[in-house]
């Protein structure tokens, strides 16, 4: 890793005082402190232009979509259906009946357990996470194995947090179903090798699906030449508005797959004895979605491209490299999560003070971190950790922001030894 | 910062780095396990109670943030002599004043020294930490077998 001065010294990739004047609340103030925003991995802060496509559909376009013959209607269900286009280019997918909206990635994995995992998971089959998962990705499929008899297999991590790939090899054969892992990891900021997963997991046949919640908004996805069936992401972090995220499904397993939520929306004909079922995605899309924040969505993408997402990750590396090289110096105080590969996030622990502690005091230097086990306790307990506290960086962020970190750690320190 | 207002006080930080009564008890006649999903915070409280309804010993085990910490050591100071019954109200008593729905500076209590803790109702994500030893005790009192959770 080279050392903060030769991270300064080049040219960075992004003009970050140009990019901070386009979110409105990093200029905003905590209790007299500049707010410095760092749970970027939670969710991400708004720039104007979606705040403003927010307002202006909401005050002078909005309808109801797919329903109404009316301008307002069909203007409405032209401006959503044009999202659906944003996101399946964001993703590389081939076409955009490949994208079905949710609530966000934890209602797209379920939506995959409960829809796939009922219909093609059986008793004595196997579905293969990793030991660092969200709990939105392990729950689900807890549930299913255990309602099919069905059996769940974990990759485990080496102490870097990266995956053992060898022993990944181990867990699949041709009782493998589904393997279900993320494509960056929210606790440790692990990249995981998702190309090879998924063309290991095609050699026995089985499925795969890829939680993207942290990967889409500091990486070009490609699902096509990455092969995955199944891709998720979440609204929120990526830019966009929350209450909406989405679920991109290979055509060919989409057509395969029943409904998992039944009503409006999703049907061709109702008759009192039988519904025929629409097409993917309507099929997946039952009663009125979140409209506005549909829109909102493909506005932030609209945003991320105009950033360039390359640019975007390149920045972000150099946050990462600056941080780690800071933090790494400080005595007591030890990085979770040191993969070669990693996202914009920086997992630590301090032997002074534990981690609500260390956010408590943050917070009154006006710096917001999470301090917790983010949603991801088996990774806590792989690494002897009741939680960490945990700063993830976006391309909006600064390094003077990354060194008042390091001085308000070392502050925590001292007022806790 | 106000007097009330400060979270970290330095009898507080003295307790999480030298908390006190911070061991198991064998011959405990109640204790009780008590866990906060959200942080992990996950103590034990250990009581010796006598046929008078005095406790006669209490002590705490475990791991936490310094706010549980030291509010454990503390509780386990201010309840040691006391009977089962003053120490249901004095768990009301800081129960209620973490919460902001009781001000020890108004109104006459049983709080003593913990009233330290007053600072907690202004940082609502911790009011938790503040609290869970003292659920533990009252889990033990009742007998919770189970343990208790703050979720
Ligand atoms: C890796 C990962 N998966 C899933 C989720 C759940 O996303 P959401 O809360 O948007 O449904 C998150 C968000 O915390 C995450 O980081």
């Amino acid at each position: 890793m080279p050392d903060s001065g030769a991270v300064l010294a080049k040219k960075p990739a992004i003009d970050v005082d140009k990019i901070r004047k386009d979110f409105p609340v990093l200029s905003r103030t905590i209790d007299g402190k500049p707010l410095i925003y760092l749970d970027n991995a939670a969710t991400t802060q708004k720039p104007w232009s979606v705040i403003n496509r927010l307002f202006k559909f909401e005050s002078e376009e909005y309808g109801t979509v797919r329903r109404g013959a009316y301008k307002l209607s069909e203007r409405s269900t032209r401006l959503y259906e044009e999202s659906r286009r944003k996101v399946a280019d964001f993703l590389g997918a081939a076409s955009k009946e490949e994208i079905v909206f949710t609530s966000g990635t934890t209602q797209s994995i379920n939506l995959v357990a409960y829809s796939f995992g009922r219909r093609f998971v059986n008793a004595g089959d196997e579905v293969v996470i990793s030991n660092i998962e969200h709990h939105a990705n392990t729950v689900p499929w807890q549930v299913l194995c255990e309602e099919k008899g069905a059996v769940l297999k974990v990759i485990p991590v080496n102490d870097d947090g990266e995956l053992i790939m060898t022993e990944y090899d181990k867990l699949l054969s041709k009782k493998t179903r589904l393997v279900a892992v993320n494509h960056v990891s929210n606790a440790l900021g692990t990249v995981n090798p998702v190309r090879e997963i998924v063309r290991k997991a095609r050699a026995v046949g089985a499925k795969v699906l890829i939680d993207g919640a942290q990967s889409t908004p500091h990486m070009k996805i490609d699902v096509r030449e990455l092969d995955c069936d199944f891709y998720t992401f979440s609204g929120h972090k990526m830019y966009g508005p929350s209450g909406v995220g989405g679920l991109y499904g290979k055509m060919e397993v989409l057509e395969t797959m029943p409904p998992y939520v039944t009503g409006g929306d999703m049907i061709v004909q109702v008759t009192l004895e039988k519904t025929t079922y629409a097409k993917p995605p309507s099929r997946f899309e039952a009663g009125t979605p979140p409209i506005s924040q549909v829109i909102g969505l493909g506005t932030a993408i609209d945003y991320l491209n105009g950033v360039g997402m390359d640019k975007i990750g390149e920045y972000e590396h150099s946050l990462l490299e600056y941080g780690t090289r800071l933090l790494r110096d400080i005595p007591g105080l030890r990085i979770i999560g040191t993969a070669r590969d990693k996202a914009s996030i920086i997992s630590f622990y301090l032997d002074a003070a534990h981690p609500h502690d260390v956010v408590t005091i943050l917070d009154q230097d006006g710096i917001a971190l999470r301090g917790g086990h983010h949603c991801a306790q088996p990774t806590m307990k792989r690494f002897g950790v009741p939680a960490t506290a945990r700063a993830s960086m976006s391309f909006y962020n600064k390094y003077e922001e990354l060194d008042a970190l390091a001085a308000s750690i070392r502050r925590t320190i001292k007022i806790f030894s | 910062m106000s007097y009330s207002s400060e979270l970290y006080q330095q009898v507080i930080l003295d307790h999480n780095r030298k908390p006190r009564n911070f061991r198991e008890m064998p011959n405990a006649t109640h204790f009780c396990h008590g866990f906060n999903p959200l942080c992990g915070d996950d103590i034990t409280v250990y009581l010796d109670v006598d046929n008078d309804h005095v406790i006669q010993d209490v002590s705490f085990t475990g791991s936490g943030c310094a706010i549980s910490k030291a509010s454990s050591s503390l509780m386990t100071v201010h309840l040691k002599g006391k009977k089962i019954e003053e120490s249901k109200v004095i768990f009301d008593e800081f129960h209620k004043m973490v919460l902001g729905e009781f001000d020890p500076e108004k109104s006459e209590n049983h709080l003593g020294k913990l009233t330290l803790f007053m600072g907690v109702r202004e940082f609502p994500s911790r009011i938790k930490c503040a609290s869970l030893s003292w659920h533990a005790m009252i889990g033990a009192l009742e007998k919770k077998a189970e343990g208790i959770t703050t979720e």
